[in-house]
């Protein structure tokens, strides 16, 4: 197998909270020692609840937060090293799209200047060519070229997030974390946006963590999933395997939580209680156990090492072996 | 069957809604038809811009004066007394006793319609207090009954906390307790869950479901998530463009789509071909071209037909009616038993 393009390592982002000079304060762990690698031209998902710290994952990748502990290589370059100079010509390399595509365009700048900042900071091609490079660009998301001269305002929804996508483009990057770039759009809008991004991977081959919420959008665009929760990863393993046949009771409630668009189904399924448990004080053993309906007592004592359950697929409970989730309790 | 049972709960006739905005008048509800029975959950389907909460807002009369009005139709309610009242025609005053009290509302974003500056308890004590006239103490402990009826653990020391000091879906009960907690005929729901993870939304669902079981209560549930759909309505009507496009019982819907927005809308969920994608296949949905109607600015004709695959030349010259599919179903498309085929 060829080297991946992005490896993490044990990655932690540690917020002290509370700290005063007579108060020794708290630390909110928004990741906790995270692992896992994107190949090239693969499209990784990450799922989770509110609180999860995918966001947080995204973000310490492309060092938009820093990592606390950890390791980030890309292309066998060491990310998390670089020092904040070297860390521009990164930036060309690995890009990121948002929820919020209209909270992350300048309103006051025309699209064109918006796709051309980004063009001349990375010191891409000539004053001269680029405002060809900018209607390519407009093109290949599915514009007009004469979007360019218009302003943020002027698109809608699912429009912005085309340019979005342009503006992560225009600087030829490998790997592009999508942070829910479709779930703020319409059921409509959003599966034009979802075949814009499956046309890009083919063409560009490029490389995706794509966060999400929606298990249906995951498993449709994901090669693979990592599962997170309370910033610790559950489950991971290729999404055939893991829709197929989870191996955490956690990715099984998920599952079973998404609304099917099929009312001749009522499926038995594992309702979870309660909520996310705060990150400031999480569970002992392994985070998921308070709302586990399978939880026994050693799972308040021992933190489950993430383990190979079956090829590619890793899982990190300590009944996986035992617990058999084709049919859950109801 | 007695006359009390035959008449629906809330029949909405020929509703339109209009707001008066910078480029002239726009009609955001251009009549619709729509009935409610007693103990049943009708789904109201459709995207940005299709009418969906304006028509809940006006059925509320929740639309700000000066910025717009319901301009025709009526809206039939049978209140709990068994009296129908045209909605349209009830004075302010008459409306208060009504809103909160008779008709509920839940919206998508708990925090935001709630009091940061009360306690929950305080908040659903006033529904109690304002319409069914029970005094300070007693409507304290209805706030902690209705609490303790939407499962939050220790009802009692919670209605002491303030909404900041909740999680989302917390929140979300705290505001369906608030809406249940003087025994609402008819509770419409806003976007109720679009908010919360799934795993909470799957909570929130199964306690409407049963909670709706022992009221009795008939829900409008407003969504554009036709997974949530499938769980929760008896009967869906489909908006676009301000219109009910398609309207039929849940499970005739999702079996036989009959007009080209619907059908676009279930094609555009994604749903994994596992064969496709074992032969290495790229997977692609069946997206629906265009934009949704800007209401400001309606094509001649069907509000979709510059998007429709089925389009032919008559479909820009007038609106369709609803034409009727089977009994119970109705779809406003000249091609319907093609698009169905």
């Amino acid at each position: 197998m060829a080297e991946p393009l992005l490896v993490v390592d044990d990655l932690k982002v540690h917020y002290p909270l509370g700290k005063t000079l007579f108060k020794p304060g708290v630390t909110l762990k928004a990741l906790d020692g995270v692992s896992f690698t994107v190949g090239r031209g693969e499209v990784v998902g990450l799922v989770g609840e509110s609180g999860s710290g995918k966001t947080t994952l995204g973000r310490a990748v492309l060092r938009l937060v820093e990592p606390t502990a950890g390791k980030v290589h890309l292309d066998g370059k060491d990310v998390t090293a670089l020092p904040p100079a070297e860390l521009k010509s990164l930036r060309s390399r690995m890009q990121i799209i948002f929820q919020d595509p209209y909270a992350s365009l300048n309103p006051r700048m025309s699209v064109g200047q918006t796709l051309g900042e980004a063009l001349m900071l990375h010191r891409i091609g000539t004053r001269k060519d680029r405002d060809q490079r900018i209607g390519d660009l407009l093109e290949k998301v599915g514009l007009p070229r004469t979007a360019a001269a218009r302003f943020p305002h002027e698109f809608s929804g699912g429009q912005r997030q085309r340019i979005g996508i342009a503006r992560a483009l225009a600087v030829n990057p490998e790997f592009i974390v999508a942070d829910e770039p479709v779930s703020a759009l319409d059921v409509s809008i959003q599966a034009q946006i979802i075949n814009l991004l499956q046309d890009l991977r083919k063409d560009l081959g490029l490389s995706l963590l794509f966060i999400g919420h929606d298990l249906s959008v995951i498993e449709f665009l994901c090669d693979r999933v990592i599962v997170l929760y309370l910033g610790r990863v559950m489950e991971m393993g290729t999404a055939a395997g893991l829709y197929a046949k989870p191996r955490h009771p956690y990715t099984r409630a998920l599952l079973d939580a998404a609304p099917v668009p099929d009312p001749t189904i009522r499926r038995e399924r594992i309702t979870l209680k309660g909520d996310l448990p705060s990150p400031v004080s999480p569970p002992s053993g392994c985070v998921f156990r308070t709302r586990c309906p399978y939880a026994i007592e050693r799972c308040a004592q021992v933190v489950p090492p993430l383990e190979e359950a079956a090829n590619g697929h890793r899982v990190a409970c300590i009944q996986s072996h035992e617990l058999d989730l084709s049919n859950p309790l109801a | 069957m007695t006359a009390e049972t035959t008449t629906p709960l809330l029949d909405i006739k020929g509703l339109v809604t209009e707001f008066r905005t910078e480029s002239g008048v726009v009609q955001a509800v251009k009549g619709v038809d729509l009935t409610i029975g007693q103990g049943e959950t009708v789904a109201l389907v459709g995207e940005s811009g299709s009418g969906k909460s304006v028509t809940s807002l006006s059925v509320m009369r929740l639309i700000a004066k000066g910025v717009g009005s319901i301009t025709a139709g009526e809206m039939l309610f049978r209140t709990r007394a068994g009296q129908v009242i045209d909605l349209v025609k009830q004075p302010e005053g008459a409306m208060r006793a009504i809103r909160g009290n008779e008709i509920s509302m839940i919206f998508q974003e708990p925090m935001t319609s709630l009091n940061p500056t009360q306690k929950v308890g305080a908040q659903i004590a006033e529904a109690a207090r304002l319409h069914q006239g029970l005094t300070r103490k007693q409507a304290w402990a209805r706030a902690v009954e209705m609490l303790a009826l939407v499962e939050i653990p220790d009802p009692a020391r919670r209605a002491e906390v303030f909404p900041h000091q909740m999680s989302g879906g917390m929140r979300q009960r705290v505001m369906i307790a608030m809406a249940l907690a003087c025994n609402p005929a008819l509770l419409i729901a806003d976007e109720p869950t679009t908010a919360l993870d799934v795993t909470v939304q799957l909570q929130i669902l199964e306690l409407m479901r049963r909670l709706q079981r022992e009221i009795g209560m008939g829900i409008l549930f407003i969504t554009h998530n036709l997974g949530v759909v499938a769980e929760v309505a008896d009967r869906v009507a489909v908006m676009y463009g301000g219109r009910i496009v398609e309207t039929a019982p849940v499970r005739e819907l999702f079996a036989r789509p009959s007009h080209p927005y619907t059908k676009g809308l279930l094609g555009s969920l994604p749903v994994v071909d596992h064969a496709a994608r074992a032969r290495g296949e790229q997977l692609r949905l069946r997206a629906i071209p265009g934009s949704v109607v800007d209401p400001r600015n309606p094509p001649r004709g069907c509000d979709f037909n510059p998007r429709c695959a089925w389009v032919i030349p008559q479909c820009r010259e007038a609106v369709p009616p609803l034409l009727p599919v089977v009994p119970e179903h109705r779809a406003r498309c000249i091609r319907w038993n093609e698009v169905n085929g």
